[in-house]
């Protein structure tokens, strides 16, 4: 079977800056981020706490929170641009053409209103369905999400179900106009690591079903190699690695990527240690200026102190790092 | 839920009757009830049989029982003073009491809640910022005073409304209304505004700090990127998940306005019962005095179990658990 190529992306991010103003000066977020989202791809996206991820999330579907804005970049949408839309209209992509799940399923939902009730709200906000129509799509996404039973459980309220079933409703509702992309801010980080696996089976074939596309955001490389086509690694607001998630797990060419992978244990691979990356992520207002991870890489140039490194291809993957440099570059 | 009715049922029961017995108190240790009741000359021989002809010599269980069953039956006895029975006193001066606080509630509940999902959207927002300013005026300013200035200016300088009374009224049955006429209705203005006016920066400040509360809410969150209207967020999901604090306060405050209706009917001559207790102090007249505290006590209670009622009403997790969990996956 050949996969079909698709020429044009349908989520594509071209430049992206994120600021924060404060008292103090202006706080960069995410600094100059460019990526593509092909159409059913999941590209994972993963870093440390603070590294611009979920932030990135939130600027495409437009719920950056203030003080936070977008200083700079283009996302476009199927050919859209949809960064600098008014309100109402970019209201209307999400939930229709955007879907979004968050961490915590047990925050997620509203807790006075039953798991029915929120379901075909987000329905009829979307599709042209009356009542009986838009119940009977809610019965049918709880079935599809894997919900034993349903037909009775669709009445219950958000306290009655447990975490993972929670997580799995969260999805339906994603899921509920049948959007094209759904941005999945770690979801399955506050999930048992048993119940993590079945949501991410869970996503992955429903993706696949739909033909949906995900942008799958967290901190677990594990998560990414299970389920993403491509990865892209982040560092203080910037990629520093992005590929084919085969590639940069086997052949981790950025330093960082490099600690990432060592830092997690292997069955069967007996080591004494595990590797760590020494030090922390710089707080945004202490970012050094060349490449950001420099005063933690055992690799560190004089170049690295001052000229900050930019994309470029090696091999399948593309990697922000001057190790790469080509001679004459 | 039955069980828990009867519970409360059993608490309010108890509650009365420890009203019942302050009130009964009133009778034995203020003053001798004799002396109120005769004149200087009668002789000691005719106190002494009147003395026992109303029981009085009877021993403290006995004369108590008495006085909670009379009670019960809705029989406060006779009013020193005015030498007819306290209920018919109560029958004519609670209708205006009674529509005087309600009035104003309401009017507190219509305007404050609005005004705090305003403030609260709007946390920033010039008007929401003269809202807060002013509802300070609201909650600094004592009752008296607020009453007083409006008198001043809306009574006496502007001469538009009427400054004591209640104006033309109408009587359907035993109760009279002022709701019906037009004079009824202007004298009713000045002093629910009075009473009204701190209940309802009450309810502003507490909605607005409770949907601010809110606002940050993952559910709050999601169901934003599930492109819900603005309206089905902030005046669905968020104000219903403000509402049981509110209901708490605003049941509180009802039965505060009922009693503390003293000062804005003094102030407006309001034929109310709180202008009929405030004379019965002046008179030492007793059994005024213990029917009001009895009938007030009552209102709380009753008021106390609908609020308790509605908590059920507005949130799922209260009502009895129909099989939660379902286990993990």
């Amino acid at each position: 079977m050949l996969k079909k190529v698709e020429t044009s992306p349908l989520l594509s991010v071209r430049n992206l800056r994120i600021e924060f103003p404060t008292r103090r000066g202006t706080l960069v977020a995410v600094d100059d981020i460019s990526f593509d989202i092909a159409p059913g791809e999941i590209l994972g996206v993963v870093g440390e706490s603070g590294a611009g991820k979920s932030l990135t999330g939130a600027a495409i579907i437009g719920l950056l929170e203030p003080p936070g804005r977008i200083a700079q970049g283009e996302i476009t949408l199927e050919g859209q641009r949809i960064d600098n839309l008014p309100y109402e209209e970019i209201r209307r992509i999400r939930g229709r053409r955007i879907g979004a799940i968050f961490q915590d399923p047990l925050t997620s939902l509203n807790p006075l209103y039953s798991v029915s009730r929120q379901l075909v709200e987000t329905i009829q906000t979307h599709l042209p369905l009356n009542d009986k129509e838009a119940r009977a799509r809610a019965l049918e996404l709880l079935d599809e999400v894997g919900i034993p039973g349903a037909g009775e459980r669709i009445d219950h309220y958000p306290h009655q179900f447990s975490g993972g079933m929670r997580q799995r409703v969260v999805i339906a509702l994603a899921l509920c106009a049948e959007p094209r992309l759904i941005i999945a801010d770690e979801p399955t980080t506050a999930l048992d690591v048993s119940i993590q696996a079945q949501i991410i089976t869970l996503l992955k074939r429903l993706c696949h079903d739909h033909g949906t596309a995900v942008m799958l955001v967290t901190h677990d490389m594990g998560v990414i190699a299970e389920a993403a086509d491509r990865v892209a690694v982040m560092y203080s607001g910037r990629i520093a690695e992005i590929g084919p998630v085969q590639e940069v797990v086997r052949a981790a060419k950025h330093p960082y990527t490099h600690g990432l992978m060592g830092s997690i244990p292997h069955i069967g691979h007996h080591v004494d240690q595990l590797t760590q990356i020494e030090g922390s992520m710089p707080r945004l207002q202490e970012i050094p200026p060349g490449c950001p991870f420099n005063p933690r890489c055992e690799e560190a140039t004089d170049r690295c102190r001052v000229e900050r490194p930019n994309l470029q291809s090696v091999n399948a993957t593309e990697v922000a790092c001057h190790l790469f440099d080509k001679a004459g570059a | 839920m039955f069980a828990f009715i009867i519970r409360r049922l059993l608490q309010s029961v108890l509650v009365m009757l420890t009203v019942a017995l302050i009130a009964f108190g009133l009778f034995r240790f203020v003053g001798d009830p004799i002396n109120n009741l005769v004149g200087q000359d009668t002789t000691l021989q005719d106190r002494e049989k009147l003395r026992e002809t109303l029981g009085l010599n009877d021993s403290f269980i006995v004369q108590f029982g008495r006085y909670v069953i009379n009670t019960a039956k809705g029989d406060f006895g006779y009013s020193y003073m005015h030498r007819r029975p306290v209920k018919d006193m109560l029958v004519e001066r609670m209708p205006a009491t009674l529509e005087l606080s309600i009035i104003s509630v309401l009017m507190a509940l219509f305007i404050g809640v609005p005004m705090g999902v305003y403030t609260g959207l709007h946390r920033n927002g010039l008007l929401a910022k003269i809202f807060m300013s002013m509802s300070l005026i609201g909650i600094s300013l004592p009752t008296f005073l607020i009453g007083i200035m409006l008198i001043l200016l809306f009574g006496v300088m502007l001469r538009w409304l009427p400054t004591f009374g209640r104006g033309e009224v109408v009587a359907l049955g035993t109760w009279t209304t002022g709701l019906l006429t037009v004079s009824g209705l202007k004298a009713l203005i000045m002093p629910s505004i009075t009473l009204a006016l701190f209940q309802m920066t009450l309810i502003m400040r507490l909605v607005r700090s409770e949907m601010l509360e809110v606002l940050r809410t993952d559910y709050i969150k999601f169901a934003r990127a599930r492109g819900l209207s603005n309206r089905a967020v902030n005046f669905g999901h968020a104000l219903k998940n403000t509402l049981v604090p509110v209901i708490t306060i605003t049941g509180l405050q009802l039965g505060s306005v009922i009693a503390f209706a003293i000062i804005t009917e003094s102030v407006f001559q309001w034929p109310g019962m709180g202008k009929m207790f405030i004379e019965a102090v002046a008179d030492v007249d007793i059994p005024v005095m213990a029917a009001y505290l009895c009938l007030i006590a009552l209102f709380f209670v009753v008021i106390n179990l609908v609020v308790d009622l509605l908590y059920y009403a507005v949130d799922p997790r209260l009502r009895i658990d129909q099989g939660a969990g379902g286990g993990h996956g």
